[in-house]
């Protein structure tokens, strides 16, 4: 499912499965979309943050179209105990890479792998904060 | 530190390309008349292959390489190095005047994080600019490039950088502020490309700065984020766009105007050693 904002409309609340992985996008040539995601972060349950959500940083082949200091966007990884990936969807093979990569997150995430939850996404992220 | 401002009068009201270069292996600063004569022979070389440049081809390049003894930032930067080339037409008489044609300056301002790091036989003039047409730049550069086995980059300006400078300058003092603080928004993924030009007092952008900037002197991200989200949310609230969704090219104000492919033209002699210092660092970063 694709959304520009959140919260999502309410109107199809009933209809709408079960919600395994939320992935924000932040375009770096863009500072309004990291502005957007920001926003949208206070619409997301507490519960989402063990593990089942996501940024993508994408735009990051062009270092001089740069609208977005990427510390910033670590900070809001940090902050919020999720991975922050970095792409360049222009690139096909990074673009297919990164796919493969959502596509595990969110198998884990949806319980379809045996004896990985996605609470290890989290205690990755502890242990390289501690290194 | 203190720029004689006759000498580089020059350096000012000019749109300068910009470049970065890598350190120059075994340059000398006493052989400047030598590398002047060499790159004049090479240029007249370029030329009979056909190669150069315009439809001038009556006219002989002159090579003039000097140093700017008072171009640099701490003791530890070396000098900067000016190079002008001028045209005479053969045809017309001995004492006809030189006509400038192209000049290139190589430069560094504070680039101690450069020049530390580097053995013996190398000279950090990390800076490069050029004024005149891009055949001389390449011809320049190719032979500078072969002598002294460095790499020219162009050096671009990304969005984050540029909002940088239009904060620090806007935020400067000047006894007449007399030219708008103007930003050019190129706004993407249309059919037609459409450029937005936000210009504002110069007054109101330097209230605007003093009111965000905490600590005189210093400048930290989130003062210029502060300031830059001020400026977005006044023009959203007027025109209900976004300009923080699209892609800032271009800033100008009374100190110095820069543009995202590279350009910059440096308008007061005061703030010169300031814009230059940013413009090495810049360049630094692209080497590193």
């Amino acid at each position: 499912h694709l959304a520009t904002s959140l919260p999502l409309p309410s109107e199809r609340d009933h209809l709408r499965p079960r919600i395994d992985l939320i992935v924000f996008m932040i375009d770096i040539k863009s500072k309004y979309s990291l502005k957007n995601v920001e926003a949208s972060l206070a619409y997301v349950d507490a519960s989402f943050f063990l593990g089942k959500v996501c940024f993508v940083v994408t735009g990051v082949g062009r270092v001089n179209a740069c609208s977005i200091e990427t510390n910033a966007i670590c900070k809001l990884g940090e902050a919020y105990c999720s991975p922050v990936l970095f792409c360049e969807l222009e690139l096909e093979g990074i673009r297919v890479a990164t796919a493969q990569r959502l596509l595990r997150m969110l198998q884990v995430c949806a319980g379809h792998v045996p004896g990985v939850s996605a609470l290890s996404f989290v205690s990755l992220m502890r242990n390289s904060d501690n290194d | 530190e203190d720029v004689d401002s006759q000498k580089t009068a020059f350096l000012l009201r000019k749109a300068w390309t910009l470049y970065s270069v890598t350190p120059l292996y075994r340059f000398h600063r006493g052989r400047l008349r030598d590398y002047a004569r060499l790159l004049s022979a090479f240029i007249a070389a370029e030329k009979q292959k056909g190669l150069a440049v315009e439809v001038g081809a009556e006219l002989d390049i002159k090579v003039a390489v000097s140093s700017l003894a008072d171009l640099r930032g701490s003791e530890q930067d070396h000098a900067a190095v000016l190079v002008q080339l001028s045209s005479r037409s053969r045809a017309s008489s001995r004492n006809s005047e030189d006509n400038l044609v192209w000049s290139g300056w190589f430069c560094s301002v504070y680039g101690d994080d450069l020049s530390e790091n580097v053995p013996e036989d190398f000279t950090c003039l990390p800076l490069f600019l050029t004024h005149g047409a891009e055949s001389y730049t390449s011809l320049v550069g190719s032979w500078f490039q072969k002598t002294f086995d460095c790499c020219f980059r162009r050096l671009g300006i990304s969005p984050l950088n540029l909002s940088w400078m239009v904060a620090m300058w806007a935020g400067c003092e000047l006894d007449r502020a007399v030219s708008a603080v103007e930003l050019v928004f190129s706004v993407p993924r249309l059919s037609q490309p459409l450029d937005i030009s936000y210009a504002i007092h110069p007054e109101d952008a330097k209230a605007l700065w003093d009111t965000v900037q905490k600590t005189p002197g210093e400048i930290t991200q989130e003062e210029v984020d502060v300031f830059m989200d001020c400026l977005y949310a006044h023009f959203h609230r007027h025109f209900k766009i976004h300009l923080s969704a699209a892609r800032l090219v271009k800033i100008s104000t009374a100190i110095a105007s820069a543009h995202s492919d590279g350009i910059i033209k440096i308008l007061h002699s005061q703030y010169l050693p300031g814009v230059l210092m940013l413009l090495t660092e810049l360049a630094i970063s692209q080497i590193q």
